[in-house]
């Protein structure tokens, strides 16, 4: 069973929908790692070393994404975590913002996958699957 | 009368306390220095000599059971994976079992570090790293380090269980002693401290009573069955919890100042009080001990230097206090020469001040905090570890503490107000001292006689 690790980046406590994605991937076979809300980059780190997960998937809602998640590739580099995939998803910017750009400055910043607002769970699914297997 | 004796070896004295368990009373303490490097029952002898002359009374002793923190106590290296998470389950199991972490490694070892845990002068390794079903190959790795540099002291494993059969693997028929046991981290942040703790204690009552000597005591007492520190833990425990229908004093905490070090005892959930509070880091354990090895009224006096400025500690002392005071000479003096007791005023007052700084630090040390994080929904916060603003009673113990006239004053320090950050110190706890010097004695009688050792706490700390 692979293991992921989840939570809400930065000072963000929005809690139902880390709880839907714990949820629909447990079902869908996961061994599913839930820091929580308020994960700093380290809570989501650490927590991947010990649990040798193979992907960190970070939500963010209040729009502070971007700034919680600058770093977030080099220090897991800097962990031994350069392996491990990284999605990020919810509203991650501030404001309303061409979804291309957006998407294109967080895979600058080494997210494998980046989700449009309003994006279920269930399509990062097949992305997880082809990333990482089952 | 049915006298039941209560032997604790410890560093300094052997104390015996004998107890009645027909009449439930204290009959009488009594001790005398230790003697670990000639035959251990010489003190033993000679502490139940003056305890018998005082005492003509008992004419039997119907049973006996010991402790020990003799010739050092006991020592330990925690190894694991991440620093706050796997390292830190393994300092907090030596703890829980009553050890003094000495040796503390993260990550992969590398052959300096394995050299230097070989060295040092310990007598168990806790290796631990990785949840259940997470990363094994740290742990594989640091196993087969200790291999390498051939360990000779017990190996307890208590990480991942899936890196068990390789570690078997390389340290079957080597001649290494180890013990595979639960995983102390098994889920994320989750604890689990209960089969290492008990093999800890096996280890510690089969082998290391014995290294340090103490194992002839055996013959003449029967089995020493734990650490003197883990009896406190029980003691503490028992104290918080009640027994059938004899009620506990619920949440409470122990604060027992020694020579060398500072432990603190806290019984209690500690969870956040409020809602707009998220408890972050390792879970902790209801019955949890720090031990500070640099807060010490004379083996660690020297390092209070290195701690508290000049001008801080000169807040410690009291306000009317007129004496000169060489801040600096006065360590100095009680770390070498670590008998010391002191006579003029002037010395109880410096002694005073050094307890004060012991426990306000230490206290500092062992509470959880909280952080503020401003979130668009408002102010939350990060509380990390135990919130303990609303235990009921502070409990006094160690030397200093027994021996000085007004010991509440010094322990008024655990609810000072701190600068440094929003630390969850009990708010307004009830101030006891355990002036007949019995809890040790009440956590070896609890493995027998809960009951009374309860009603004998409740009786005697004041």
């Amino acid at each position: 069973m692979k293991t992921v690790v989840i939570g809400v980046i930065g000072a963000d406590v929005h809690a139902v929908g880390n709880k839907i994605i714990d949820y629909v991937l447990t079902e869908k076979g996961y061994n599913v790692v839930n820091t929580g809300v308020l994960s700093s980059q380290e809570d989501f780190i650490s927590a991947a070393i010990e649990t040798d997960a193979k992907a960190i998937l970070v939500s963010s809602l209040y729009g502070h994404g971007e700034m919680d998640c600058v770093f977030f590739k080099e220090k897991c580099e800097e962990a031994g975590l350069g392996h491990v995939k990284l999605y990020v998803g919810g509203n991650i910017v501030v404001g309303k913002q061409d979804f291309n750009k957006v998407e294109k400055r967080f895979k600058k910043m080494g997210f494998d996958r980046v989700y449009a607002p309003g994006m279920k769970i269930e399509c990062a699914l097949d992305d997880l699957r082809e990333d990482i297997g089952i | 009368m049915k006298p039941y004796l209560l032997v604790d070896f410890g560093s300094t004295y052997t104390k015996l306390t004998c107890v009645d368990l027909e009449g439930e009373y204290i009959i009488g303490t009594s001790k005398a220095p230790t003697t670990v490097e000639t035959n251990v029952l010489d003190g033993y002898d000679r502490a139940l000599e003056w305890l018998m002359k005082d005492h003509p009374e008992i004419d039997e002793i119907s049973g006996i059971s010991a402790c020990s923190s003799a010739a050092g106590g006991l020592k330990m290296a925690a190894i694991g994976l991440v620093e706050e998470l796997t390292v830190e389950a393994a300092k907090r199991t030596c703890l829980g079992a009553g050890a003094i972490v000495t040796e503390v490694f993260s990550h992969h070892m590398n052959k300096r570090e394995a050299k230097r845990l070989k060295e040092a002068n310990i007598d168990i390794v806790l290796l631990a790293g990785g949840t259940d079903g997470g990363n094994k190959e740290c742990i594989v790795h640091n196993a087969q380090k200790l291999k390498d540099v051939d360990i000779q002291v017990p190996v307890i494993i208590a990480g991942n269980k899936d890196a068990q059969d390789d570690i078997d693997e390389i340290l079957e028929n080597t001649g290494i002693e180890y013990y595979i046991v639960n995983n102390v981290m098994p889920k994320l942040k989750i604890l689990n401290v209960k089969e290492a703790k008990h093999v800890i204690r096996k280890i510690f009552i089969d082998k290391i009573i014995e290294a340090k000597g103490i194992k002839k005591a055996e013959a003449k007492i029967g089995e020493i069955i734990m650490p003197t520190p883990e009896a406190v833990l029980l003691a503490a425990e028992l104290l918080s919890n009640g027994y059938e229908d004899e009620e506990g004093y619920g949440e409470l905490m122990i604060v027992d100042i020694g020579g060398a070090t500072t432990d603190v005892h806290t019984m209690g959930d500690g969870y956040p009080k409020r809602t707009e509070v998220v408890l972050k880091g390792l879970q902790e354990p209801f019955a949890k001990r720090t031990v500070e090895g640099d807060l010490g009224m004379r083996y660690s006096a020297n390092a209070l230097l290195s701690l508290v400025s000049n001008f801080e500690f000169k807040k410690y002392f009291e306000e009317d206090d007129d004496c000169e005071h060489d801040i600096q000479t006065s360590l100095h003096r009680r770390a070498e020469n670590v008998d010391f007791i002191p006579k003029t005023k002037s010395e109880e007052d410096f002694d005073e001040a050094i307890a004060k700084i012991c426990c306000d630090m230490s206290m500092s040390r062992h509470v959880g905090h909280v952080e503020v994080v401003h979130t668009p929904l408002g102010e939350m916060y990060y509380q990390t570890g135990k919130d303990l603003t609303d235990l009921k009673y502070v409990i006094g113990t160690g030397g200093v503490l027994i021996n000085h006239d007004d010991a509440k004053k010094i322990l008024k320090q655990v609810n000072k107000k701190s600068d440094k950050k929003l630390e969850l110190r009990p708010a307004n706890p009830s101030i006891l001292i355990d002036k007949s010097y019995i809890l040790a004695a009440m956590g070896i009688l609890s493995q027998k006689y809960p009951k009374i050792a309860l009603k004998l706490m409740k009786q005697y700390l004041m």
